[in-house]
């Protein structure tokens, strides 16, 4: 389980890693490497070239602005998990940082790294998709995007970006101070993938009602997904039980895979269950 | 693979190679560096007997490039002893409470409970559990290691307070 | 949990040295500081590495290896088939490990595979490189032009008519049929009150030491001797094979065992890459050295994987049991690398300390396109425990009698110790359980857990919702298995005391125990003996590490070697002396006048009894001060236990949760509590994950479907309780030092204790467990057949109503 042979590249600068990027033939981004390094221990890929965007200075910044949070792509999960100003203005990823991986993963992986990756059980992925996040892109010949992360999920691990752009950073949306937030994961033990994971973020109006509500689930399709119908549902409602439980039914409809960890019926049982507690949670602390 | 020239603190001494770039940051310290302490025991992210610290933070050195490693501070099991051979209270403390059987993963359970007690000096259990969440054993079922990590940071809190060990 | 930890308060760190006490382990110094010896850390100069190139299908013939392309990779030096290998080897199949018997026969996987492949995983092609990059570069150019076959994949469709062979050159899928039982169980069946039946399905998984397999073979073309290390738990039989496999004189070689970074009985097997990389070593005449990666160890290593068991129970009116009748298909594999003893051991102990009067299993022994089975650690105790066990909570269900009640009215009373089993070996040689108290064991386990309130505790939660529940299982376990294992003490003209064993170090503190007892009967500290386990230069008989046997065979041996070493010491300590021999003892590694100052030092003594030309040499006694004893057995010493285990489950998810773990142990005397605590919790772990989480996949075509640790899933450390673990102390009577195993007993009643917990929790719903592992989809179906079931009746009830 060695890696394969490949041309190794450190580029010093994004100028730089956009050109190689632009110039290579099959060539791989080396991020965090708790992906890549793996799959390339293994010999699930054959890349000619990696390129280790590890020395870029640029892309390691977390700027709170006025609407939104932006993360640089290279920002080490660890980094999210204790940075002041992410749990201040957004506390669900101190609640969900702690159930990627382990210590050793997040020492390591990065933010780009996880939602390139894709994997249907991400729980960055998911919290992007939650907030309605955009990711920023380059190329070369100075070429930047911005993609809504409803398109950027593409399919089964397939980021909706072209060869040889890179993602620079990704742009979370401010929630309204005092928001109600939870996020619920059930994996077999600490630390794994996630069979079903729930995500929830929730604003309660002057009249105790739920004014503006957002539900992922993640883990158990081939993407994490927003429950709109679930939203729909909650949207204008004080909340109560009965609501919050009609809610969680929507997971029944959701596609789900089967695995060697469950078949697709337990994985959707599994989703409603923390839906629900998801949802009880975020009501929990918005009221507070 | 043009090969690369390293070079790289590891436990205090500046060490150079020149290495394939796919050659690992684990196979690098037990082959080329001659520190067979770091096991490999998956060579896939998972069990943790390969954890080294880099720049203080625990990392799963399979899945890390030596060239990546290049100007950093690598420390591995072999650094964690004083110069004297005078063994850390961690090291002491596996040895009392029967921390380790076979000890093919006790060095990475050392590097991790290194990181946690430098952040952590009074770890409940629990903090302990989740802290070695990812790295496997198969021989002690935990609680000696649990046991040995807790013994440990309460000699140190209680010996050192907030000063880190001085071998 | 709270933040403290309770644990044994015995630790005597003050150099006192005895057996019976918690004396920190001498292995320990050089394995904190990252100083262990293991394979991959062996360094021979100009050493070549191996990858080996193995079946990506599970049944196929070989039209054509084209290695051409791997040839030419820069770096490689060899690439070598079976047809290479040849000319050193004197039979290309492996013969049958740890048989009296020996040699290959139709059953035994062959060195490399070259017409036919029988399982993804089978070995066929080494590929010798300068490094292992480049080995594994190469293996990947090796095109092997696989036929496929048709595929055995669930050992029982091997079983039906018209099924497909597993190797071709098999008339039958079956490997053996037969009874084991006595007494007359159609007679029992007839007088029945009650009968309950099951069907029940077991799997068990791999050892997964976090040590995979290795082996380094070091070939002197001077002198043509080969020194082999490998990561194993038989060095003595991988001796015998090679001398027999490789034609070479006894002399000439050596196996070593370096430090095992664990061995679970994944280790206690000569696999083919053992023979294999030796014998390439010498057709190349080049050191080689291969180590096993993961992924190869989940398609190469052995491991235990599935039976299909069907029972039936008969009991009296009173719940007293009168026969256990049924029927296991045990699913080995494609080969049989040695004898067979997992359905066997199962069949056997399934009796568990239970009375039964009658008994029949039939046992079928059934082959498949998948990697051999092989004893794990356990090795088919825990398949017979969970049989009995569930069977058991069956008739306590039924007929709604307390568990504990029903165990109570079964168990062997300590008034029939020693208790001869109406079962027999294979042999014909009688089951005697030579000591224990199983009620008052129960008892102990059943105070600890306060059973007693469970009840109480469990009502509150389910009004709170939440689903706890209790669950008890009893085992015995026959241990020290002979004939016997090798010891001898020997002390040089330096006053070092070595101990040199055909005992296997894997990390269970075998070289502690033993400097311990050697310790008692010299006088020298346990840290000053130096215990060479595993090496044959030392130690040419000897059989190795399993059934928990050593501290038994090995210790009695070393005992006995030890005493005679002090006899002989006392000797001529007491010709030297002018003192009688009962005036003097063994301290700080001299022998002394009681009393008084006159001492002569061991390394003395030795010198003495080396002799020197010229000079008299001590009257009455033999040459060298050391002793050679290998203390022969025929009998099993019998060891029991019992567990409570408190789980918590969640319906919503399925999870089960560990609240609390009691473990009452027998294993006689225990030379170091805090090492055999260890091994208890150790082998608890083990049975943790048979029960809950690790299950080796294959898919219908024999793939396996879990190749890495994401996918196969070990306990870790947020998984587990803390383990209430004691000892009660019933000497064995059948060894000199009254000790029994150990190494595997925590891990036999866990299955059992948990399945038994989890459906007490979920007795509400109405839910039967009959699998292991118990994961969450299967609770999930098994929940939801029971609501199923539930409503059925109901609407039956309201149907009849009406």
């Amino acid at each position: 389980m060695k890696p394969p042979p490949f041309e190794y590249h450190a580029p010093a600068s994004l100028d730089e890693a956009c050109a190689l990027l632009a110039t290579l033939e099959n060539a791989k981004l080396l991020a965090g490497g708790q992906s890549l390094m793996a799959m390339l221990n293994l010999r699930f890929l054959y890349p000619d070239h990696l390129i280790d965007i590890n020395r870029i200075p640029s892309l390691c910044e977390i700027t709170v602005h006025p609407d939104r949070l932006a993360i640089g792509a290279m920002v080490r999960q660890r980094a999210l998990e204790v940075d002041p100003n992410v749990a201040r203005t957004a506390p669900i990823f101190g609640e969900t940082l702690p159930l990627i991986g382990h210590r050793q993963t997040r020492n390591r992986g990065t933010i780009g790294g996880s939602l390139c990756q894709l994997d249907p059980a991400g729980e960055l992925p998911l919290l992007a998709l939650l907030h309605d996040a955009t990711v920023r892109t380059v190329a070369a010949g100075e070429r930047r995007r911005t993609i809504p992360i409803a398109q950027f999920i593409g399919g089964f691990m397939s980021p909706t970006i072209e060869p040889d752009e890179l993602v620079v950073g990704v742009d979370f949306p401010r929630w309204p101070d005092g928001h109600g937030y939870a996020f619920r994961e059930h994996a077999r033990r600490h630390g794994d993938f996630a069979l079903a994971s729930a995500a929830c973020l929730l604003s309660l109006g002057d009249d105790g009602r739920i004014m503006k509500v957002a539900i992922g689930v993640g883990g158990i399709g081939s993407v994490p997904v927003r429950l709109s119908g679930a939203e729909a549902i909650l949207a204008g409602s004080p909340g109560d039980p009965v609501t919050v439980e009609q809610a969680s039914r929507q997971c029944a409809d959701l596609e789900a895979l089967s695995d060697v960890h469950g078949h697709a019926a337990y994985r959707r049982s599994v989703a409603t269950a923390l839906v629900r507690r998801a949802i009880a949670a975020a009501l929990d602390r918005a009221a507070r | 693979m043009t090969p690369v020239e390293i070079t790289l603190d590891v436990n205090g001494v500046a060490r150079t190679c020149v290495v394939e770039p796919r050659l690992t940051l684990a196979d690098c310290l037990r082959h080329e560096l001659g520190l067979t302490g770091t096991h490999l025991g998956c060579e896939n992210g998972v069990c943790g007997a390969c954890t080294v610290l880099v720049d203080g933070a625990s990392v799963r050195s399979c899945l890390m490039l030596a060239v990546q490693a290049q100007s950093a501070r690598v420390q591995t099991v072999e650094g964690v002893a004083g110069a004297s051979g005078r063994l850390h209270p961690l090291q002491e403390a596996f040895r009392r409470n029967h921390g380790l059987q076979c000890g093919y993963c006790t060095p990475g359970m050392l590097m991790t409970a290194l990181e946690l007690l430098a952040e952590n000096p009074t770890p409940t259990e629990a903090d302990v559990r989740v802290a070695i969440s990812g790295n496997l054993c198969r021989c002690t079922g935990y609680q000696g290691i649990v046991a040995s990590i807790l013994d440990a940071a309460a000699e140190l809190h209680e010996h050192m307070g907030t000063r880190p060990w001085d071998p | 949990m709270g933040s403290v930890i309770v644990d044994d308060p015995v630790v005597r760190r003050t150099g006192a040295t005895s057996v019976g006490s918690s004396i920190l382990r001498i292995e320990d110094g050089p394995l904190v500081v990252g100083k262990g010896h293991f394979l991959d850390d062996i360094a021979v100069p100009d050493v070549l590495h191996v990858a080996v190139v193995r079946s990506t299908v599970a049944h196929a013939t070989i039209a054509s290896i084209d290695t051409s392309a791997a040839r030419s990779v820069d770096g490689v030096h060899a690439i070598l088939t079976l047809d290479d290998l040849r000319p050193v080897l004197a039979t290309p199949r492996m013969p049958l490990a740890a048989s009296p018997t020996g040699g290959p026969n139709k059953h035994t996987p062959f060195v490399l595979a070259r017409d036919e492949v029988a399982y993804v995983g089978e070995p066929v092609v080494l590929v010798v490189a300068r490094s292992p990059y480049i080995a594994e570069d190469a293996a990947a150019h090796v095109a092997i032009d696989y036929q496929p076959l048709d595929v055995v994949s669930d050992p029982r469709d091997g079983l039906l008519p018209g099924a497909p062979m597993v190797r071709r050159e098999l008339t039958n899928n079956v490997f053996d049929d037969q009874i084991v039982g006595y007494g007359d169980v159609t007679a029992a069946f007839a007088a029945a009150k009650h009968i309950v039946a099951d069907e029940l399905f077991q799997h068990r998984g791999l050892g997964s030491p976090i040590e995979g397999r290795g082996v380094v073979a070091q070939p002197n073309v001077t002198d043509g001797s080969l020194r082999v290390w490998s990561s194993t738990q038989m060095p003595n039989e991988l001796f015998n094979m090679l001398v027999e496999t490789l034609g070479l004189e006894d002399s000439l070689v050596r196996v070593t065992c370096p430090d095992l970074g664990g061995g679970f009985g994944t280790k206690y097997l000569v696999y083919p890459e053992e023979l294999a990389i030796p014998a390439a070593a010498l057709l190349l005449g080049r050191s080689l050295k291969w180590v096993e990666d993961r992924r190869e160890s989940f398609v190469s290593a052995v491991q235990e994987r599935d039976q299909f068991w069907t029972l039936e129970m008969a009991v009296d009116a009173d719940a007293r049991i009168l026969g256990i009748r049924g029927r296991l298909v045990h699913d080995q594999g494609a080969y049989v690398p040695r004898a067979v003893t997992i359905p066997y051991n199962a069949a056997r102990t399934l009796l568990g300390p239970y009375l039964v009067p009658a008994y029949e299993l039939r046992v079928v022994v059934a082959l498949s396109n998948k990697v051999p089975v092989a004893t794990i650690r356990g090795a088919g105790y825990p398949q017979g425990c969970f049989a009995m066990e569930r069977m058991l909570d069956l008739v306590a269900v039924r007929l709604g009698i307390d568990r504990v009640e029903l165990r109570s009215r079964n168990l062997i009373p300590a008034s029939k110790m020693p208790y001869t089993k109406p079962l027999r070996e294979r042999s014909g040689a009688t089951i005697v359980y030579d000591s224990g108290d199983y009620p008052a064991t129960q008892a102990e386990a059943l105070e600890t857990a306060d059973w007693q309130h469970f009840r109480a505790r469990q009502a509150e939660a389910l009004a709170a919702g939440r689903y706890i529940g209790i669950g008890i299982a009893n085992i015995v376990k026959g241990s020290g298995r002979g004939p016997f294992e090798s010891g001898t003490v020997r002390v040089s003209a330096s006053g070092q005391v070595s101990v040199f064993t055909g005992a296997v170090a894997m990390g269970q503190g075998l070289a502690t125990a033993l400097a311990q007892i050697v310790s008692d009967e010299l006088g020298v500290a346990p840290d000053q003996v130096r215990v060479i386990a595993g090496d044959t230069a030392g130690a040419p008989l000897g059989f190795g590490g399993f059934a928990s046997r050593q501290m038994v065979t090995a210790g009695s041996s070393v005992h006995l070697a030890a005493k005679a070493v002090a006899a002989k010491a006392r000797r001529v300590a007491s010709h030297l002396l002018e003192v009688a021999e009962d005036q003097l003892e063994f301290r700080d590694g001299s022998v002394g006048v009681i009393g008084g100052s006159g001492s002569v030092s061991l390394g003395e003594l030795a010198r003495k009894l080396r002799g020197a030309p010229g000079f008299a040499f001590p009257a009455g006694v033999e040459p060298g001060l050391s002793a050679t004893i290998n203390w022969l057995t025929e009998s099993l010493t019998y060891a029991n236990a019992a567990h409570v285990a408190e789980v918590e489950v969640d319906v919503d998810l399925c999870q089960v949760t560990l609240r609390r773990y009691v473990a009452v142990h027998d294993s006689g005397k225990i030379v170091n509590p805090m090492i055999a605590k260890g091994q208890v919790i150790g082998g608890i772990v083990h049975g943790i994950g048979n029960a809950l989480f690790e299950r080796m996949g294959f898919d219908e075509t024999g793939q396996p479907l879990t190749t890495s640790f994401a996918e196969y899933l070990l306990p870790t450390a947020t998984d587990l309780p803390l383990f209430e673990v004691s000892f009660r102390e019933s000497p064995s009577t059948l060894n000199p030092i009254g000790v029994k195993g150990i190494g595997e007993n925590g891990t036999i009643p866990v299955a059992a204790a948990i399945a038994s917990a989890v459906e007490d929790a979920l007795s509400p719903l109405g839910v039967r467990l009959s699998c292991t592992p118990v994961t969450p989809e299967a609770l999930f179906d098994a929940i939801a057949a029971a609501r199923e079931a539930a409503l059925r009746q109901a609407q039956d009830g309201t149907h009849q109503r009406l």
